[in-house]
C-alpha cells in the first residue's frame, strides 16, 4: 500500500493542521509516513497545501508529483491539482467552496459539503476536519479511530478543542458513510 | 502497538538533536525556511539551562556562538543561505581560532533573496571555504528527519573532536518536512577543555587568536589546519543503494537523492541496473568510494538542486569524465522523476 | 618599604609596539591596576579589537580572545551569557565599535549585556593608515579626508556616550581623556566604576577615552595631547554621563 496524497486550500483553512493529524495517525497505524507543507507567504491567504505519503514500506522520496488522492478545500486548489491526479486515482472535493464539477473520468470523485456540516457544528473552522473525517470513511488510508486518538498529539492540553475536532471527524466520516 | 516514534520537523530534529548532544547556547535571527528551529531553541534551551538569544542579525549570532563556545559550552546557530553568507567571516574566524561550533544551512534558492523554496545552491560555499583564508569545515548533508537529528549530534562530536566549525547543510524541504523520529541521545565523550576561556585561576592566561603576523608563523600554523583537515577523512560517510552491479548511477545529497532512490526503486522493478550513490559528508568527500564504485559503470548522473555545484567533486573523482552527465533544477525547483528516467535512457 | 609604584600583575613584562605618544600602554594600564585592586584578575576575559589594540594580548596578563571587526560586543555576550560570573569587557577602538560594529553596541546595549566596554576615540583609523574615522571631527584632515572632513560630503562625528546613556540597560556611561594627569587619574576613576559595575551585576557600562593618536594626526606627542583636549574633547565632552 502506498497513497501520495495532496490536501490543499486557501491559507486559513488548516490544511497544514489536517495534513499533520493524518501523518500523526498513519505513525501510529505503525506506518511509513513523510508530510511537506507549503510554507512562507502562503501561510497568509492564497493556498496552502501539503504532500503527504502514507506506505507500507521505506518512502524514497517525499515529494508528490502526482497524487494518487486529492483532498482539496477550494476551487482554486482543484484547478491547480486536478490534471495531476494519477489515473484510477481519487479527488475528495469540499462542495461547498467548488462550484465546479471534477472534469476528469478517470479518477473516482466524492463531493462533501464541508463547510456546511462544520457551520452545523458551530464553525467554519472545522471544514479540515470534516473532509479528513470523510477521506477517512471513502479512502480507508487511516482510521478514524487513530486520527480521533491523535488530536492530543497536536493539541495537548486544550481539551475543547479536541473534543470539538473529534466531533467534526465524526460528523465527516458519518456523512461519508450515509452517503455512500 | 503504539510506536514510540514522535512526529517533528526536520527543523525541530535539528534542534532536539543539540539539546540532546549538549547544546547550551543558541543565538540565531529569524529567516525562512529555518524558523521553527529558533523557535524550537527558544522554547527547548530554557527547560535544560541554556540560553537562547536573539541576536541583531546573522553577523552578532555567529559572533556570540564564537565567544560562547570560547567559555566553554556547546554552541550552535542555525540560518538559511542569505544569513549564512553573512556569517561566512566569523565561520573562517573560528576556523583560525580553532572555535568548535555547529552552524545549520536550511538552503533557500538564490542569489539574492531568492526565494524560501529549498535549494542545493551553497554546495560550495560550504565545501569549499566560503569565507577567506585557507580552511575548511566538515559538512554533514541529511536526507531525512531522523538524519537531521543524527548528523546534529555528530556535528557536536566532531566540532569538538576537531576543534574545527561543523555544517549541517540541508534544504528547505529537509527543513519543513515532518517525519517519525526515534530519539535517541548520543554518547558524546568529554569535551577538551584545555583550551577555553574561563579566567585564568590557578593557570596561565589562555588566548584565543588568529593573527600571526610573521609570515613563517602563518605558514606554520596553516600547516597544522591542513593536517587536520586531511585527517577528516576518517569521517567520510556515504551511502550506496544497488550500485553493487549498477550501470548507471545517480549521485545526488539531501533530498535529491530520495528522489534518485525512488526513481531506481521503480527503474530496478523494471529490471533496470540503476543505483544511487548518497555522499553524506560533503566535506570530506567521498572521492575514492565514487571512484571505485563508478569504475566500470556506464553512466553517471549527477542530479541537484542547483546549476552543478557538487557535479566538480564527482568530476574529481571519476576516471572517465566523459560518463558523467548533470541534470540540475534550480530556484527551489525540485528535479522530476520522469526527466532522471529520460537521461539514464529509459522510456517511462 | 613599601613600594609606590609598581607594574600591576594583570599586565605582562613585555616592551610595547605602541607608538610614542599613543594612548593605548596608559589605557592598558589603568584597566590592569583597576582589575588587579578589585580582585578580579583570574576571573576577567577580554575581547581585544582589529585595530591597533588588536595586540591588547600581549600585554594582559589574563584570558584574551581576540573578535572579528566591530563583532566584540557579540563574542563578549556569548561569553558572558555562559559564564555570568566572570568579568568580561571588551577593548575597541572608534572604527571597530561606532562604524563597522555599530550594531553589536547598540544591541549589546539594548538587551543590558552586563559587560564592561572601554571605547578608545582617537578620531581616526590608527592601524590602516590614519583615515577618516565616525569620530573625525569636520575640518579634521585623515588620509581619506585630504581637505579636511566636509559634513556635506562625509558626513557628521557621532557621540556613541551621550547615544547610549538614553538604553535603560546601559547604566554607566562616562567619557575621559588620557591626556594630562588629572584627565588621567579620571579615566582610571570611570574605569573602576564601569568594572564595579559588573562586578555587582549591573547593565553595560562604557566608557569612552579620547586618546592622542600623534603619528597618525601628524604632531608631536605634547602637540596631540594638546589637540585632543583643545579640539577632540570640544565635540565629545568629558564627564560622567550616567550612574
Amino acid at each position: 500500500m502506498k497513497e501520495e496524497i495532496i490536501i490543499a486550500g486557501f491559507g486559513g483553512q488548516g490544511i497544514l493542521f489536517a495534513g499533520k493529524l493524518l501523518t500523526w495517525a498513519s505513525l501510529i497505524e505503525d506506518n511509513k509516513v513523510t508530510c511537506i507543507p507549503s510554507y512562507g507567504a502562503e501561510m497568509r491567504g492564497g493556498t496552502a497545501h501539503c504532500h503527504v505519503i502514507v506506505s507500507r514500506e521505506e518512502i524514497a522520496s517525499p515529494i508528490v508529483e502526482k497524487p494518487s488522492l486529492l483532498v482539496v478545500l477550494n476551487r482554486q486548489s482543484l484547478d491547480r491539482f486536478e490534471k495531476r491526479v494519477l489515473s484510477g486515482g481519487r479527488i475528495v472535493v469540499n462542495s461547498d467552496l467548488v462550484e465546479r464539477k471534477v472534469e476528469r473520468k478517470d479518477v473516482r470523485v466524492y463531493y462533501v459539503p464541508g463547510n456546511e456540516l462544520a457551520e452545523k457544528l458551530g464553525s467554519s473552522l472545522f471544514t479540515n476536519m470534516v473532509m479528513l473525517g470523510a477521506t477517512s470513511f471513502y479512502t480507508g488510508i487511516v482510521k478514524l479511530e487513530s486520527l480521533v486518538s491523535s488530536l492530543p498529539n497536536l493539541l495537548a492540553g486544550k481539551e475543547e478543542l479536541i473534543t470539538s475536532n473529534q466531533r467534526a471527524l465524526k460528523a465527516g466520516y458519518e456523512y461519508a458513510h450515509a452517503a455512500g | 502497538m503504539p510506536s514510540r516514534k514522535v512526529l517533528l520537523s526536520g527543523n525541530e530534529a535539528v534542534g532536539e538533536g543539540a539539546v540532546l548532544a549538549g547544546c547550551r547556547f543558541y543565538a540565531g535571527y529569524p529567516i525562512t525556511p529555518q524558523n521553527e528551529l529558533t523557535a524550537y531553541m527558544a522554547r527547548r534551551l530554557p527547560e535544560v539551562g541554556g540560553v537562547f538569544v536573539q541576536a541583531e542579525s546573522e553577523l552578532a549570532a555567529i559572533n556570540m556562538i564564537m565567544g560562547a563556545s570560547s567559555a566553554g559550552a556547546l554552541a550552535m546557530t542555525t540560518s538559511s543561505s542569505p544569513g549564512i553568507s553573512l556569517m561566512q567571516e566569523a565561520i573562517s574566524y573560528m576556523a583560525g581560532m580553532e572555535v568548535p561550533v555547529v552552524v545549520v544551512n536550511v538552503m533557500r534558492g538564490g542569489p539574492g533573496l531568492g526565494n524560501i523554496a529549498g535549494s542545493q545552491g551553497d554546495y560550495l560555499q560550504a565545501t569549499k571555504g566560503g569565507g577567506h583564508g585557507d580552511y575548511h569545515m566538515m559538512v554533514f548533508a541529511p536526507s531525512n528527519v531522523q538524519e537531521m537529528f543524527n548528523f546534529t549530534q555528530e556535528a557536536f562530536r566532531l566540532s569538538q573532536k576537531y576543534r574545527n566549525p561543523v555544517m549541517v547543510l540541508a534544504d528547505g524541504y529537509l527543513g519543513q518536512i515532518m517525519e517519525p523520529l526515534e530519539i535517541k541521545k548520543a554518547e558524546l565523550p568529554p569535551q577538551n577543555q584545555g583550551w577555553i576561556l574561563d579566567g585564568a585561576k590557578a593557570r596561565e592566561p589562555r588566548l584565543l587568536k588568529s593573527l600571526y603576523l610573521p609570515s613563517e608563523d602563518l605558514e606554520g600554523f596553516n600547516l597544522h589546519l591542513q593536517d587536520k583537515f586531511r585527517r577528516m577523512e576518517e569521517e567520510i560517510l556515504w551511502e550506496g543503494s544497488e550500485v553493487e552491479d549498477a550501470e548507471k548511477i545517480l549521485v545526488a545529497y539531501g533530498t535529491s537523492a530520495r528522489i534518485c532512490k525512488e526513481v531506481v526503486r521503480i527503474g530496478r522493478r523494471a529490471g533496470k541496473k540503476w543505483g544511487v550513490f548518497r555522499p553524506i559528508t560533503l566535506f570530506p568527500f567521498p572521492y575514492q568510494a565514487l571512484q571505485k564504485i563508478g569504475k566500470g559503470c556506464e553512466k553517471i548522473l549527477v542530479v541537484e538542486m542547483s546549476s552543478g555545484q557538487m557535479l566538480e567533486d564527482v568530476l574529481l573523482a571519476v576516471d572517465d569524465k566523459n560518463k558523467v552527465e548533470f541534470y540540475g533544477r534550480m530556484g527551489g525547483s525540485l528535479p522530476e522523476k520522469e526527466e532522471i528516467m529520460k537521461r539514464l535512457g529509459s522510456g517511462v | 618599604m613599601k613600594p609606590l609604584y609598581k607594574r600591576p600583575e594583570s599586565l605582562r613584562d613585555v616592551p610595547t609596539h605602541y607608538c610614542s605618544g599613543c594612548g593605548h600602554g596608559i589605557i592598558h594600564r589603568i584597566i590592569a591596576e583597576v582589575i588587579d585592586e578589585l580582585g578580579i584578575r583570574e576571573k576577567t576575559i577580554g575581547i581585544a579589537p582589529v585595530g591597533c589594540a588588536v595586540l591588547a594580548y600581549d600585554y594582559f596578563n589574563f584570558d584574551v580572545m581576540e573578535a572579528p571587526h566591530g563583532r566584540p560586543p557579540a563574542v563578549a555576550t556569548g561569553i558572558k551569557r555562559v559564564l555570568p560570573d566572570r568579568i568580561v569587557f571588551t577593548y575597541q577602538g572608534d572604527g571597530d565599535l561606532a562604524a563597522i560594529g555599530t550594531g553589536e553596541i547598540i544591541h549589546a546595549g539594548l538587551r543590558g549585556e552586563k559587560l564592561t566596554v572601554i571605547f578608545v576615540n582617537n578620531s581616526l583609523y590608527g592601524m590602516t593608515g590614519g583615515q577618516m574615522a565616525p569620530t573625525t571631527l569636520i575640518g579634521e584632515k585623515t588620509a581619506t579626508t585630504p581637505k579636511g572632513r566636509c559634513a556635506e560630503r562625509e558626513g557628521y562625528p557621532w557621540n556613541v556616550v551621550e547615544v547610549l546613556k538614553l538604553f535603560p540597560g546601559v547604566t554607566y556611561v562616562a567619557r575621559g581623556a588620557v591626556t594630562q594627569p588629572k584627565n588621567i587619574r579620571r579615566v582610571k576613576v570611570f574605569i573602576r566604576k564601569a568594572f564595579l559595575n559588573q562586578v555587582e551585576n549591573k547593565g553595560l557600562s562604557l566608557v569612552e577615552v579620547l586618546s592622542p593618536c600623534p603619528v597618525n594626526l601628524r604632531m608631536e606627542p605634547f602637540e596631540a595631547v594638546r589637540w585632543v583636549e583643545e579640539n577632540l574633547a570640544e565635540v565629545f565632552p568629558l564627564g560622567e554621563f550616567k550612574g
